[in-house]
């Protein structure tokens, strides 16, 4: 009697310590959608479709930053994936058992430095060097809207190149499980049908493709939510512009510049709805990235090979 | 369908030899450790040889060593000669990659890759060249019927290999393995991870493939040895005991070691 | 080119491209360190460890302020994160399967990957705003609600990696579960939970964003609670951003702190483990 009372007294305290955190992550949904309110209410949908930010008139429009954010995260995205995939084939399959684990060391290593350092890093030696690149870019090219304006070295650029450097060691880890967990007989299955290291290797990213999407997903969610390495390199100017060159705004950036900036209310509201946003996008995000590499671990590989009864403790588990 | 052999790349002809595959005082070694001792063994064209002995007897090992699975082992190594059609394929100048279209391999853990039924079988083909629908369509055909399978998945090519039963996914990796057109099937215990009605299917399947293609089969299971292969090898802590005519290896051998193990005394 | 030497090349050139990439990403991580040493060390100085900033366009001065600020930051968000973050993580292990436990740990990866920044905005509302008034306390507990998922996550694993050989034994002399598993379970899983809160303040150790509107920023000596702090991270935003020379010598040295701490703290993380690892091999 007394060990069941102590049970359910244990699992009442323990459990109301559990129930904090999932109190915390509802109130953070609240929390941004009450403050926020004044804006919502003003602005509507047109909040996310209007072009103007004019603290001055209290006319916000958060377009720029919508573009902003999505521009530089897919512009990280497209730069960092090849890398990143390269890194985790090298590491997992192409490096001499010896090299594997400094390599691995390495790449975490980049995660481990903080977003400061590289925005540090970023306005003192990357924009310099992305300036001199976009003045020696060939004038024909510099014609296209792409490579259009000045060369200031500040824009959406360099926000993309250093947000790359920074999502390369999420994207790489995570493919690199993934790579691991590919059981060898697939790639046995290839090398016995006459296939070169690389088809073979071909096959086991075709094995663990799902899962890889869900890696390149995860840096996506580290992209979106980048906020000191972006405002110190992107110039901060509210504009939409398709321009590498041109500086623009993420809706991150724009929070961390100007919120204590925010005198009235409604300027305030403005801010905090763009961070609801925010903070819905990356949940959404994350969570498709979660399923996607979850799903791979799950795939059974052959249905004869795996006694049921261990197929219902890993689920019970 | 032939596949063009890169006649420059593999080594020198040795003397002629009537077996399909002839090794010759072969040792192996993972690092340090030996765990193929001396084997020389000759194996005929067009005939299942099985090889069987207790487990860790080295066997699969060896049987891996024939199309050089064993490559992708970081500390293995080996010495001596295996001769496939008088070239010995651990000689210099050997194209791995060319040799294991020559002789394909089916596991014992049936592995389809996640692709339809289709493209688990032109794979092999796919990768050395074929590309027109057609000729890629004929192949899979023959291929499937020649492993027993095309009838019960002739609806549905393009479904999820994984859709099929343990029995039919192995027989789905004979056939992918046959589509490559190999000259040689080695088989590594292929029917031990299945049910009895599905390895009966199995041995079947091999007793029909062996008038176009020399098969090696390993197998713990010696009934299933006297009754699919035409010679049988003894294998036993990494030597080779005794290999003979499969009727007189399990009713008449000369080693006592196979005798004991023949008739159940261990192994 | 035959086809079978084509295939070969390709194989060749897809193998170094993969090389190629793995220098492509360690080249801005030499690159990186190398300037934050180079730039760091050099303007390290007595004073920066003992000076508070001086005023707007004078050289000199220190971060003195700026480090304790750091420290006292962190120091409270292990109070916040440490005793949530364990507890609960605690009650994932004990009841691995309750639909509740599912709910939570769901909870604990969304809150994972909520910004930074979005993490302030919600300190802000719910300790900035009643007081109308930034302080250190805000601070605290945003970067404490940054580590709270890694320490349930990694007290939750740890937990699970403990033998029930050991949870039996306790219970078994008569003990009832909430000692079983505060003076058994707990203390032998303990080395590894320490080890997960040292990864979580390596991982807020370098947050600025939700700091710039919490604990703001502080150029004079303060340890208060209730009043904003300096941060090693803010401090160095600041004097990155602005014009002055001499600042920016300072930044470099706070950025050269900062990574000194975050890979100390790291190194003894990845000892500790490895440690652990040892220890737990029969």
């Amino acid at each position: 009697m007394q060990r069941s009372a102590d049970d359910r007294l244990f699992r009442l305290m323990t459990g109301a310590f559990a129930a904090l955190v999932l109190v915390i992550v509802i109130g953070i949904g609240y929390e941004l959608w009450a403050q926020s309110v004044l804006s919502i209410q003003k602005f509507g949908w047109s909040f996310w479709t209007g072009r103007t930010w004019d603290p001055v008139a209290g006319d916000f429009g958060a377009l720029p930053f919508i573009w902003g954010t999505i521009y530089s995260s897919l512009l990280a995205l497209i730069l960092s994936t090849p890398i990143a995939l390269g890194i985790a084939i090298f590491i997992s399959e192409l490096s001499p058992r010896s090299l594997r684990q400094p390599l691995g060391y390495l790449t975490e290593l980049l995660a481990a430095i903080p977003s400061i350092v590289y925005g540090l890093w970023g306005i003192f030696v990357l924009v310099p060097i992305v300036r001199k690149a976009e003045i020696l870019l060939p004038d024909p090219l510099r014609k296209l809207p792409l490579f259009s304006g000045a060369p200031l070295g500040v824009g959406m650029g360099a926000a993309g190149l250093i947000l790359a450097i920074m999502v390369v060691p999420y994207t790489s880890s995570v493919a690199r499980e993934i790579l691991k967990n590919v059981p060898v007989a697939q790639r046995e299955a290839a090398y016995a049908l006459g296939s070169t290291r690389w088809e073979a290797i071909k096959v086991a990213i075709g094995y663990g493709k799902t899962g890889i999407i869900g890696a390149i997903m995860l840096g996506l969610g580290r992209a979106l939510g980048e906020t000191m390495a972006v405002t110190m390199v992107i110039g901060n100017a509210p504009q939409v512009s398709l321009s590498l060159y041109a500086p623009q705004y993420t809706m991150a950036a724009v929070i961390a510049n100007e919120f204590t900036e925010a005198a009235e209310e409604l300027y305030l509201h403005a801010l905090i709805e763009i961070g609801l946003l925010l903070f819905v996008i990356t949940i959404v995000v994350n969570i498709l990235s979660r399923l996607l590499i979850w799903s791979t671990r799950r795939r059974a590989p052959n249905v004869v090979a795996v006694p049921p009864v261990v197929e219902e403790e890993e689920a019970a588990a | 369908m032939s596949v063009t052999i890169d006649m420059e790349r593999m080594a020198p002809p040795l003397e002629e030899s009537a077996a399909k595959i002839s090794v010759r005082n072969f040792d192996f070694y993972y690092g340090d450790a030996k765990v193929l001792h001396g084997i020389s063994l000759e194996i005929p064209d067009r005939q299942v040889t099985a090889l069987i002995g207790p487990s860790g007897c080295g066997k699969s090992t060896f049987i891996r060593s024939i199309n050089r699975m064993n490559d992708i082992i970081p500390e293995a190594r080996a010495t001596g000669s295996i001769i496939i059609d008088g070239r010995d394929i651990y000689g210099p100048g050997t194209d791995v990659v060319a040799l294991r279209r020559r002789v394909g391999m089916v596991f014992q853990k049936s592995n389809p890759f996640p692709k339809s039924i289709y493209d688990n079988v032109a794979y092999g083909l796919r990768i050395g060249g074929m590309r027109r629908k057609r000729d890629l369509d004929a192949v899979v055909e023959k291929s499937l019927v020649r492993a027993a399978l095309w009838d019960e998945v002739k609806d549905r090519l393009h479904a999820s290999a994984f859709a099929l039963s343990g029995g039919q996914q192995q027989r789905l990796c004979i056939a992918r393995a046959l589509a490559v057109d190999p000259e040689i099937v080695l088989m590594d215990e292929p029917a031990s991870a299945l049910d009895p009605i599905a390895t009966t299917k199995i041995e079947e399947l091999i007793w029909e493939l062996k008038s176009n293609y020399t098969i090696v089969i390993v197998t713990h299971n010696m009934q299933q040895a006297a009754r699919v292969s035409d010679r049988t090898a003894f294998f036993m802590l990494g030597r080779l005991v005794e290999s003979g005519d499969t009727r007189n290896i399990f009713m008449n051998p000369q080693e006592k070691m196979t005798e004991d193990y023949v008739t159940g005394r261990f192994g | 080119m035959t086809y079978a030497v084509r295939r070969r090349t390709i194989s060749k050139v897809a193998e170094s491209l993969c090389a190629v990439a793995v220098v492509l990403a360690l080249l801005p991580l030499v690159l990186i360190l190398g300037y934050v040493i180079a730039h760091g060390l050099t303007a390290l100085n007595w004073a920066f460890f003992t000076q508070t900033p001086k005023p707007v366009g004078e050289t000199g001065g220190g971060m003195a302020n700026a480090i304790v600020g750091t420290l006292v930051l962190i120091g409270l968000a292990a109070l916040f994160a440490v005793p949530v973050g364990c507890i609960c993580g605690i009650h994932l292990a004990e009841y691995p399967t309750s639909r509740f436990s599912a709910l939570v740990r769901f909870a604990a990866d969304v809150l994972n990957g909520v910004p930074s920044i979005v993490i302030g905005i919600f300190a802000y509302g719910i300790v900035v705003l009643p007081v109308k008034r930034f302080s250190a306390l805000a601070g605290g507990v945003a970067l404490g609600l940054l580590m709270i998922p890694i320490v349930v996550r990694t007290t939750e694993e740890l937990l699970r990696l403990v033998p029930p050989g050991l949870r039996e034994g306790a219970l078994a002399l008569g003990a009832t579960r909430t000692r079983a598993v505060f003076t058994v379970i707990v203390p032998s899983a303990l080395p590894g939970i320490m080890t997960g809160v040292l990864v979580a303040t390596a991982r807020v150790a370098g947050e600025t964003a939700p700091l710039l509107f919490t604990s703001f920023n502080n150029h004079f000596w303060s340890t208060s609670l209730m009043q904003p702090i300096a941060s090693l991270t803010v401090q160095v935003f600041t004097y990155a951003i602005s014009p002055y020379e001499d600042w920016h010598r300072q930044a470099w040295a706070g950025a050269f702190l900062l990574v000194m701490i975050i890979l100390a703290l790291s190194i003894v993380a990845r000892l500790a483990i490895r440690g652990l690892e040892r220890m737990n091999r029969p």
